[in-house]
């Protein structure tokens, strides 16, 4: 909303400086964005044209003579059609700084020969002076403007740009925030005063009004002016409307769309001339009805929308927008004024039905008062009299089905104003409040106050309305500041908030940057990716903003695969990145399962380049080093077991792994597959992924996690043993064989060899083993027969003998 | 034999003494001890020999043979710090390294600069006996707006610009969302648990919104909420002063102004005071010259909400607010354009 400084003095004094009443809106509730001072017009006066004559060498210029308020005349070549003798105009004297035409840009005007006449100065038009658009004439300053005056004095403004909360809807208008500049500065407020002669016949006779559905339009007004002249506005007018950001268009159009500003309220006029049988008709469309409206589109209505009618057709879609067939146009005569009530909900549908957010439907969406109707009615009739003329019907028409209800009170007490805000607030303030917001205020008792808020708020219905009032008024600084001092409730247990955070820090310690990516992904992303969801497609977006961000993902490899192939493009490895996020798995009629994920990709050099290191790619290895890492942060020791390849379509066939605990699979890791890996133009290889289901493991039985081992002062007594095994043994599996003793303290691996000195298919896993016990010191004797044990059983299941 | 004894013990010494002077290291050291005070060395030798000798004799040679044996300990010790500090004083240019060459790189790796700034906001307030809670992100209408008091058609609902999911029910409705704000916890934790309440909502958000530098259509929020008897606008007042305390510092002065969203009444928007400028640059780049930085929104939560969740308006009250985290970390960092955050430059996340 622009609100011109100018416009507001109006109605009330205001004798802050501008960013101090600014200020002072702000903090009350309506925001203003911006304050925009109209004007830096130096060398420029309002001036007079005393003598118009042709250009002695151009058809299309003329000599103005101007007095610019010093007695002396100035001779200025103009080439605007409308300058006359005896018109106030804006004057720039030689040195006035002007927006250019030509070159688009401010410039010093200077002294110029135009086609041989010397030019003094200059009679500027809207665009020069940066007052709108216009550049066909000039401005032309009302009769009564003082010769002289700088232009700074006369037309100077302030222009005050509003952000208004929906429920501000007083704020829309000047008047609403007169009102509210009174409440803040103790001003009162003067209302427009509204008086008119009725001369004309009765409206009764000249034109029909019904309201067939009042359930979407409980109260409708109209007025009749007859024997219009329709034409520009006034000047005036039409400078009032363009400070406030809205093209003038002709006089009758300008009064409605002024009123509106001014009150609130949307107005229409029709040509009355063109509604068949002078008959207006408030109902639904019927099937299959169209209108063509204002703005040239032909609508098909449907039965929902609420349609201003002749007796036959729609002329307006009601507190939307007007029709074609019934537009006030130049030869019109006769005006039948509408300023209606419609209903906010069923307003609100129709202008998104046909995204048509109109001035008028943005003020109806948000719920006018019925009381406003007959209030800018009457204004509007008196304007349009003013400024186009003619004659007014004796009477209106008000078709006001809520009539009968009694205006709403609310009620205020003082114990739930300190319930609620934690003060005491006596009532003698309270009443002041209300009072300077023009509330209709009644004292019931001592500590109860009921007011009926006046016809400009609709957003006063409840108690705790008021205690807003009463606190925005009073200030919040007012209001005391306090520790809560009610108990403390049990804490919830939050476990999976926990496990993220505990796993971020640790994938975040053992090297890896957490990154975080948008959960919208293109059905290309996931097929790069493998991930082609053939039972359940995942979650699509109905609005998509765009193309490439359209479905839920239901995994983090596609968007992983994209940070880590942007990053490629300017920097060098190594590249070492998880993120922690949501996958959206959909389930019918059911919000979808939300699965908290952790995954990364790790790539390139395993370190930065150094004179120190021997630096090869980070491979599998090293990932599984990390992971084992993170895992026992986590107080886990997962096995890890070699995964088909149609389990995870994106991983390497040969080079992937379950990530197992307690027999439940908790994640999975491996190379990417290398078709990914060329989709991607992935420039160092292998890129290595991996991901852990964290939901997995908060579900993981009992026991499986860290369990404290006492620390025993026992020795341990360590053997070193190299098996020869088949080749295609996991070398995990011999490990966890040796693990499973309980007097085996600890196994590594130390030495993997194939090749010579032993038979083709074969290789040999060279390990320590570290024997220990809590209860007593063990003896030689005891850790040979426990190893000789060990070996039968290695031998029995993955046929492993001793290397000699 | 007295004066023999007492002449060799002198010899020995003076002869031990010449050598000792010659020794340079501790090894030479140690075979001079052996040599000389060792149990087969040279003066336990001669005084092995005092047995021969009689009471008075052995005395006086022997009084001579100990203190021969201290002057000889003494002047080793002595020696032996003599070589020692000339090694000390040498190691410098024999052990000497260039320590300007670079260290052994390790990898490190960091939390996103959200993940750390949405920990510190849920950090001051568990302080302040909230606990943590998460909600889904994709949700129904029904949370996300009817029950924080929007219903259909409500004109507020132009203030969160939504993503609807491709569903449509029985009705023909297409009632699934992505989450606008973190509110709709405030439904979901009321409904399922009586007052005392309070809680705090981490979490991502979405809008169908044009992404500039200051909004993304993806972005996180804290939620927080607090519900029981006797709860007023005053304890809102100072749980933010607190909080703001903790994120920014002690010395903030904080600043509330009316404001509005459908589930609070009153609702009001906190500022705390520019930490750059105190309020003194007409041209600071953190509050815009205006001395103020609008951090958050607030308010009494709305009777309607509380009604809806089956709770007594009447006799329960509570407060609710919400934050964005990037906002926080752009003041705090001085980053420019919230659009860093979600496009994962190294460059970028390695500043945090
Ligand atoms: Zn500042």
């Amino acid at each position: 909303m622009q609100i011109p400084l100018s416009w507001l003095r109006e109605y009330v004094d205001i004798d802050l400086p501008a960013h101090e009443l600014a200020h002072r809106l702000t903090m009350a509730g309506v925001e203003v964005g911006e304050v925009t001072e109209l004007g830096g017009w130096e060398n420029c006066c309002v001036g007079q044209v005393m003598e118009v004559s042709p250009h002695p060498n151009a058809d299309s210029l003329r000599l103005c003579r101007v007095n610019p308020g010093n007695d002396s005349e100035m001779e200025v070549v103009c080439g605007a059609p409308n300058v006359a003798a005896g018109q106030k105009i804006c004057f720039a004297r030689v040195g006035a700084r002007l927006y250019n035409t030509h070159s688009e840009r401010h410039e010093t005007l200077k002294a110029a020969r135009i086609r041989g006449v010397v030019s003094e100065g200059m009679i500027c038009s809207e665009l020069e002076l940066g007052l709108g658009e216009g550049h066909e004439g000039i401005v032309v300053l009302p009769d009564d403007a003082p010769i002289g005056m700088a232009l700074d004095d006369y037309l100077g403004d302030t222009i005050l740009d509003l952000e208004v909360t929906p429920n501000r809807l007083d704020c829309f208008s000047v008047l609403g925030v007169a009102h509210e500049i009174g409440a803040l500065t103790g001003k009162p407020v003067k209302v427009p005063e509204v008086r008119y002669q009725e001369d004309g016949p009765p409206i009764t006779g000249q034109a029909t009004v019904s309201v067939a559905d009042p359930d979407l339009c409980p109260r409708y007004t109209a007025s009749l002016i007859q024997g219009v002249k329709i034409g520009p506005s006034p000047q005036w007018l039409q400078d009032r409307l363009a400070r406030a950001g809205l093209r003038p268009i002709s006089n009758v159009v300008d009064v409605t769309n002024y009123v509106m500003l001014e009150f609130n309220q949307p107005l229409h006029a029709f040509d009355l001339d063109k509604v068949r049988d002078k008959t207006i008709i408030v109902r639904r469309a019927a099937p299959g009805e169209a209108l063509e409206t204002l703005d040239g589109v032909e609508r098909e209505l449907n039965t929902e929308v609420l349609v201003i009618a002749d007796s036959r057709d729609p002329v307006g879609l009601g507190g939307v927008i007007g029709g074609a067939n019934s537009e006030i146009g130049p030869s019109t005569t006769s005006v039948l004024l509408e300023s209606a009530t419609f209903n906010s909900y069923n307003n609100r549908r129709t202008a998104d039905t046909f995204r048509l957010h109109t001035d008028a439907s943005q003020r109806f969406e948000k719920g006018l008062r019925p009381e406003l109707a007959p209030i800018a009615l009457r204004r509007a009739t008196q304007l349009i009299q003013e400024v186009a003329g003619g004659v007014i019907a004796q009477g209106i028409y008000d078709i006001y089905a809520g009539s009968e209800e009694p205006a709403p009170r609310v009620t205020l007490t003082l114990k739930r104003l300190k319930q609620i805000l934690g003060m005491d607030v006596s009532v003698d303030q309270v009443e002041a409040v209300f009072q300077s917001l023009e509330f209709d205020t009644e004292r019931v008792d001592e500590t109860t106050v009921s007011v009926e808020p006046p016809y400009w708020r609709s957003d006063i219905n409840i108690e705790e309305d008021l205690i807003e009032e009463v606190v925005r008024i009073i200030g919040y600084d007012n209001v005391p500041t306090t520790m809560l001092s009610t108990p403390i409730p049990y804490r919830q247990p939050a476990p999976m908030t926990e496990l993220k955070a505990r796993v971020k820090a640790a994938l975040a310690s053992v090297g890896l940057q957490e990154t975080i990516s948008y959960p919208l992904v293109s059905l290309e992303d996931l097929e790069r990716v493998n991930c082609i969801a053939e039972t359940s497609a995942p979650l699509r977006v109905a609005n998509p903003m765009s193309a490439g961000h359209d479905h839920l993902r239901p995994t983090l490899l596609a968007s992983l695969l994209g940070t880590l192939s942007y990053n490629e493009g300017h920097k060098e490895g190594p590249f070492r990145f998880f993120e922690q996020a949501r996958v959206f798995l959909p389930r019918p009629n059911q919000l979808p399962d939300e699965r908290e994920v952790a995954a990364g990709v790790i790539s390139g050099l395993r370190s930065e380049p150094s004179w120190l290191v021997d630096n090869g790619p980070l491979d599998f290895f090293d990932v599984k080093g990390m992971l084992t890492s993170t895992l026992a942060l986590l107080g886990l020791t997962p096995s890890w077991e070699p995964a088909a390849g149609e389990e995870n379509p994106a991983l390497h066939p040969g080079r992937a792994a379950n990530i197992v605990c307690s027999g439940y699979k908790i994640g999975v890791l491996g190379e990417l597959h290398p078709s990914i890996a060329e989709r991607f133009d992935l420039r160092y290889r292998p890129a290595t992924v991996f991901e852990i289901y964290l939901d997995d493991l908060l579900t993981l039985p009992a026991g499986s996690g860290r369990n404290f081992r006492s620390l025993t002062r026992f020795p341990s007594a360590h053997r070193d043993v190299a098996l020869v095994v088949p080749e295609d043994v996991p070398a995990g599996k011999v490990q966890d064989i040796l693990d499973r003793h309980r007097l085996v303290e600890k196994v590594e691996l130390f030495d993997v060899y194939a090749g010579e000195n032993l038979q083709p298919g074969m290789k040999s896993l060279a390990f320590h083993v570290y024997f220990q016990s809590s209860e007593r010191t063990l003896t030689a004797d005891e850790v040979n027969r426990t190893l000789d044990g060990l070996l039968r059983v290695l031998q029995r299941e993955v046929g492993a003998t001793l290397r000699d | 034999m007295t004066q023999s004894t007492a002449q060799s013990i002198e010899e020995l010494t003076q002869t031990a003494l010449g050598e000792l002077v010659l020794l340079d290291n501790s090894e030479a050291l140690e075979q001079w001890r052996v040599r000389y005070l060792g149990r087969r060395g040279g003066l336990t030798g001669i005084l092995r020999g005092l047995s021969q000798l009689d009471i008075e004799q052995r005395r006086e040679v022997g009084a001579l043979g100990n203190r021969a044996k201290s002057t000889l300990e003494d002047e080793l010790e002595k020696r032996s710090q003599e070589i020692s500090q000339a090694r000390l004083a040498q190691v410098a240019d024999l052990e000497r390294i260039d320590v300007t060459l670079p260290g052994r790189p390790v990898a490190t790796g960091r939390l996103h600069p959200t993940t750390q700034v949405v920990r510190e906001i849920t950090d001051a307030f568990v302080a302040m006996g909230f606990s943590i809670v998460e909600g889904p992100e994709v949700e129904w209408d029904h949370y996300n707006f009817e029950m924080l008091n929007i219903p259909q058609g409500h004109p507020a609902r132009d203030m969160w610009n939504t993503l609807w999911v491709d569903y449509v029910n029985e009705e023909g409705q297409r009632p699934m969302l992505l989450r606008t704000h973190t509110s709709p916890m405030q439904a979901r934790v009321m409904e399922s648990a009586q007052p005392p309440v309070r809680v705090i909502v981490p979490g991502k958000c979405y809008r169908y919104e044009a992404t500039d530098a200051t909004h993304e259509w993806h972005f996180y929020q804290v939620e927080g909420l607090a519900v029981d008897e006797g709860i007023t606008f005053a304890d809102l007042k100072g749980t933010l002063f607190e909080f703001a305390r903790r994120l920014f510092g002690s010395e903030r002065k904080v600043r509330f102004r009316c404001d509005y969203f459908p589930f609070v009444e009153p609702g009001v928007d906190m500022s705390i005071d520019c930490f750059s400028c105190q309020g003194t640059d007409s041209s600071c780049r953190i509050c815009r010259g205006s001395g103020w930085i609008e951090i958050m929104g607030a308010g009494m939560v709305h009777p309607q909400v509380l009604a809806g969740v089956g709770y007594d308006a009447e006799k329960y009250t509570g407060f609710a607010f919400g934050l964005g985290p990037e906002r926080i970390a752009m003041l705090k960092y001085g980053i420019d354009d919230i659009r860093h955050f979600y496009s994962n430059d190294l460059r970028f996340l390695r500043q945090f």
